[in-house]
């Protein structure tokens, strides 16, 4: 298998630390902040950061539809909480010019489980890992509904946070933070490149 | 009442979850307001949170007088109108307006020396709240005492409200240079380096393993322009805090947007040049030389 190369979304927010855990894992990373390099890219991280800003840089850039254009040509990608929100079908509480690219049928909540006061962690049982992860919640995102093409790989307290539609992932926390690959791991060894 | 847990699993105010949101706001731009008018512009610009403070810090300097933690009702105005992280500033020492607005919910604590000190000698113990704190620094020793008290983000200080990047960048290159430069010694070295620094050893042992701080490292005082930003973020910030440089320049809502974009693609002359040109007048400014008050040197 020819080493993927990973392009994380670097517009702003925790980017830099996918790219060390990708890096770690043996991918190839580009940050991507251009047309151009996105589409140099066989799968893409969106990080975490404010979904607002992100959704504002990705117009002004001029990333919007290309970004659109590969995800619907099925590029493989993995969107953590502020990405989460960017992949969502329908998004509450966001600005009604923030963009939702509708690569996964779930409806968000933006800062659904509270303030930073209320951010947290917790350990979870997540499908296909047979130990706990211990995640970590940043003013997180709360997915309300999930349409029947969404798998639920994750919750807290019947509320998923870890979904997957086709070969896009989604996470309400930030696995990046974690100091545990394996949610990263598992994402690179399904990309099927 | 720092780190706690409930019924559910959940452990609310760690270490991780305080500095995970300062991770959260790396290659951003966190601009100051004084009323929800400004904090929606700032929105509307793209900034990742807005700083809610009573007067921004040219006009503290101008007006002079005490200057204390804002009127509750305008950041609970501010927290209303935005969806952005919304951020407040303490006096420094000053721990009943922090816990006042930790009560409020504010997103981040910035114990600040724009605003008049309240302690001479000590800072807030920050390990003691749920609400993550951002405190500011001219030099490695001061970021190091200032993490080791509770701080989850340093800012360099600059110099505040005169629009003049000089002193950010002064703070900037002494901090990052001395990361560079423990990166370099020796073990018997690292004991020398925490007692020039007056920071805890660990601390210092743990930036020669790493190369960096341990929390996120920003830039704040004296940005006024998208080159500022630029600059200051390819001297190693991570993001930055503009202050007077959106409000008192002649087109704020221009000015904000271009230093945003300016954030994100720091490292490309060609977009600088785009986001560079029309915005009208930047803040006037004002030499270091001629200042009363320099704000940097609060602090301890």
């Amino acid at each position: 298998m020819v080493t993927p190369t990973v392009g994380v979304l670097a517009l702003q927010g925790a980017f830099a630390a996918h790219a060390a855990i990708l890096e770690s894992l043996g991918a190839n990373t580009v940050e991507v902040r251009t047309s151009e390099q996105l589409a140099d890219v066989d799968a893409l991280v969106v990080p975490g950061g404010e979904s607002t800003t992100m959704s504002m840089l990705l117009e002004r850039s001029a990333m919007l539809e290309p970004l659109r254009q590969r995800m619907a040509d099925g590029l493989p990608t993995f969107g953590t909480c502020a990405g989460m929100i960017l992949l969502a079908t329908e998004i509450s509480d966001g600005r009604p010019d923030q963009h939702a690219l509708g690569a996964v049928d779930i409806s968000v909540t933006r800062n659904g489980y509270g303030r930073q006061i209320d951010s947290f962690e917790s350990d979870l049982d997540v499908v296909g890992l047979d130990a706990p992860f211990h995640a970590v919640f940043i003013r997180a995102p709360l997915v309300g509904r999930s349409g029947p093409a969404v798998e639920v790989l994750a919750s807290v307290d019947g509320d998923p946070v870890l979904c997957r539609q086709g070969n896009v992932l989604v996470s309400a926390f930030h696995p990046e933070l974690s100091d545990d690959d394996r949610i990263h791991r598992q994402w690179i060894e399904s990309l099927d490149l | 009442m720092t780190a706690m847990s409930d019924n559910s699993g959940r452990t609310t105010g760690t270490p991780l979850v305080k500095r995970g949101l300062a991770e959260m706001l790396k290659g951003g731009v966190i601009m100051d307001v004084v009323n929800p008018e400004q904090a929606k512009i700032a929105e509307d610009a793209g900034a990742t949170a807005v700083m809610a403070l009573e007067r921004v810090p040219s006009d503290i300097r101008r007006d002079g007088g005490v200057s204390r933690m804002s009127d509750p009702e305008m950041i609970q105005g501010i927290q209303a109108t935005v969806s952005i992280p919304v951020m407040a500033k303490a006096r420094i020492g000053h721990f009943a307006e922090a816990q006042i607005l930790q009560a409020l919910g504010v997103d981040y604590i910035d114990e600040s020396e724009v605003l008049t000190p309240a302690d001479e000698a000590h800072h807030i113990d920050k390990w003691a709240f749920t609400v993550p704190f951002v405190c500011g620094a001219t030099n490695l020793g001061e970021a190091l005492r200032r993490i080791s008290e509770g701080a989850c983000m340093i800012r360099s200080k600059g110099e505040a409200g005169t629009g003049n990047v000089v002193e950010a960048v002064r703070h900037l290159r002494s901090i990052m240079g001395d990361i560079r430069k423990i990166g370099q010694a020796d073990n018997a070295e690292l004991f020398d380096w925490a007692k020039q620094l007056q920071a805890p050893l660990p601390l210092v042992q743990e930036i020669a393993e790493t190369g960096e701080l341990p929390v996120p490292m920003f830039c704040a005082g004296g940005i006024a322009t998208p080159a500022d930003a630029s600059l200051v973020m390819q001297l190693g910030a991570q993001a930055v805090f503009v202050g007077s440089g959106i409000f008192k320049s002649d087109e704020p809502a221009k000015m904000a947007t271009a230093i945003v974009e300016a954030a994100t693609h720091f490292q490309d002359p060609e977009i600088l040049v785009k986001v560079s040109t029309g915005l009208g007048d930047a803040m006037k400014g004002l030499e270091i030389a001629t200042l009363e008050t320099k704000l940097a040197e609060r602090g301890w």
